[in-house]
């Protein structure tokens, strides 16, 4: 089972735990911008083979949303970390750059 | 191409079966095709052969990275039925149920074709009345459904539980003409009959770029050399995203892992498909009498064609309640299939913002019951640049909020 440690409480929570919210670090674009990006937004996505940001939340525990990196191949989780960053911090990165060396 | 026939085996018999050809031929690629399909199984199988019969399109490659029908057409549940709400739903899958009906005989292949009766139980009054309103759209749109009784329920299915601890049955919805069909022979009967008609199917290749210039697709790079094309059809099911990437743009999809297991093999308990969608889980029964069970799609996003534990557990705990008499039957296998999901439930057969380039994905839980329709659409599609099955399914109807919201009709997985 996959497990995801909650970045606010601590947890090593079980999946059972968890929400998944889709694919992380998406850029809102709003009243101003073009119908493209508004469509990107809402619509595409990545659904990468390999390193996936993505949102959880933890449902049945603090309640609270947060990001984890895990390859969606391998099941391999790279870590998470809080959801108010625009980008993966550096400690995420290094530990996937990490694995793939 | 020999023909299977009675004939044919008292043929073979009387020779020690030393006459049986292969059932296709395994060419190595030329540099250039009409059309090439990207994705082996059901659905670019029958799209190649709906190109060859209904539009004279012979000079097609069907190049396939694994085995032919290995992906989802192997690992899925064989269900076939076509009661959807929406009209442009139940238009395409009720022209692939039809196509099934006269499959064996259009490809002289066995493939089996049982139409044994889809039965979808209602277990709350909300599903009462959506399935009553599904009925009165199904009579609209010429599917023939019915809302039946629970004790119609019963007669039909004298295993069931009708006052279930959790969710006694209010009735369900009847598909007399749905049922069941053999999926590796659908996917081995559209490969003998494309390779009959000129076409190369070609396994163990897989794409590794998409080639184009001046925004048309010129052909693709592969692991045998590359190919040129007028024209290319994607068909790859959970990796289009990957593919479309390749291509340059992006798809409103997500795969996930969608789990079945099957149970050993027992005495015939029930002769009806049955889909239990509250409380989550559906079963047939095999011909070779293993019960096949289905069950969720996680959630998170996954290519690893195994799923999450719990669901199985989920599934079975369901299915246990409404039927007892299964609780002590022993699981013989489990897998997973990579399914991609659009948001809408429904699938795209569109065209791509690079020229000359189709997609055909996004059937989510449900691709084999399609797959003669989509077949039929997609070749449509694919030869006259326009057809009325797949007109609503297109990716732009995202952009335009044209939705063809079957998640609010099917609920769950479909």
């Amino acid at each position: 089972m996959l497990t995801l440690k909650c970045p606010y409480c601590g947890i090593q929570a079980d999946e059972t735990e968890l929400s998944p919210g889709g694919e992380a670090h998406l850029t809102r674009h709003g009243p101003g911008s073009s119908d493209g990006d508004f469509h990107d937004y809402l619509f595409a996505r990545q659904n990468r083979r390999g390193v996936h940001f993505e949102r959880w939340r933890h449902a049945f525990g603090c309640g609270k949303w947060f990001l984890a990196a895990r390859d969606t191949q391998t099941l391999q989780v790279f870590g998470t970390y809080p959801a108010q960053v625009l980008e993966p911090p550096q400690h995420i990165r290094d530990a996937i750059n990490q694995s793939q060396n | 191409m020999k023909r299977y026939s009675a004939f044919a085996i008292a043929r073979e018999a009387a020779r020690h079966h030393l006459g049986w050809e292969r059932a296709w031929a395994s060419p190595e690629p030329k540099s250039h095709y009409d059309v090439v399909i990207v994705g082996a199984g059901g659905h670019g199988l029958a799209t190649a052969y709906y190109l060859g019969r209904n539009f004279g399109i012979t000079n097609v490659a069907v190049i396939e990275k694994g085995w032919l029908g290995g992906g989802n057409t192997g690992r899925n549940t064989t269900i076939i039925r076509s009661n959807y709400l929406q009209d442009a739903s139940a238009a395409i899958y009720e022209k692939a149920r039809s196509l099934y009906e006269t499959m064996s005989q259009d490809l002289n292949y066995n493939v089996m074709f049982s139409p044994r009766g889809v039965m979808m139980l209602a277990q709350t009054q909300h599903e009462v009345r959506g399935y009553q309103r599904t009925a009165h759209a199904n009579a609209l749109q010429g599917v023939a459904t019915e809302w039946i009784s629970p004790q119609r329920v019963k007669e039909l299915l004298p295993i069931i539980r009708l006052d279930g601890p959790r969710y006694p049955v209010l009735g369900a919805l009847w598909q007399a003409r749905g049922g069941t069909a053999r999926h590796d022979a659908v996917a081995w009967g559209y490969a003998r009959a494309c390779s009959a008609m000129g076409m190369h199917i070609i396994q163990q290749c897989e794409v590794t770029g998409i080639r184009q210039s001046d925004g048309h697709v010129t052909g693709v790079d592969t692991a045998k050399g590359a190919i040129s094309c007028n024209k290319l059809g994607l068909v790859v099911a959970g990796h289009s995203g990957v593919l479309a990437d390749m291509a340059g743009f992006r798809l409103p999809l997500e795969s996930v892992a969608l789990q079945a297991l099957v149970s050993e093999p027992i005495k015939p308990i029930m002769d009806v498909v049955v889909m239990a969608n509250t409380v989550h889980g559906y079963m047939s029964q095999s011909d070779k009498g293993e019960m096949v069970i289905g069950g969720g799609a996680d959630g998170f996003n996954n290519y690893t064609q195994r799923g999450s534990f719990h669901h199985i557990e989920e599934t079975v705990r369901a299915l246990i309640e409404t039927f007892p008499m299964i609780s002590r039957l022993k699981m013989l296998r489990q897998w997973g299939g990579i399914v991609d999901m659009t948001g809408d439930r429904s699938p795209i057969l569109s065209k791509t913002p690079l020229d000359g380039c189709f997609i055909n994905c996004g059937w989510g839980t449900g691709g084999f019951k399609a797959i003669p329709g989509s077949g039929w659409g997609m070749a449509e599609l694919m030869a006259k640049g326009h057809s009325p099955l797949t007109e609503a399914f297109g990716l732009d109807r995202f952009r335009e909020g044209r939705f063809v919201d079957e998640s609010v009709a099917a609920g769950v997985a479909h």
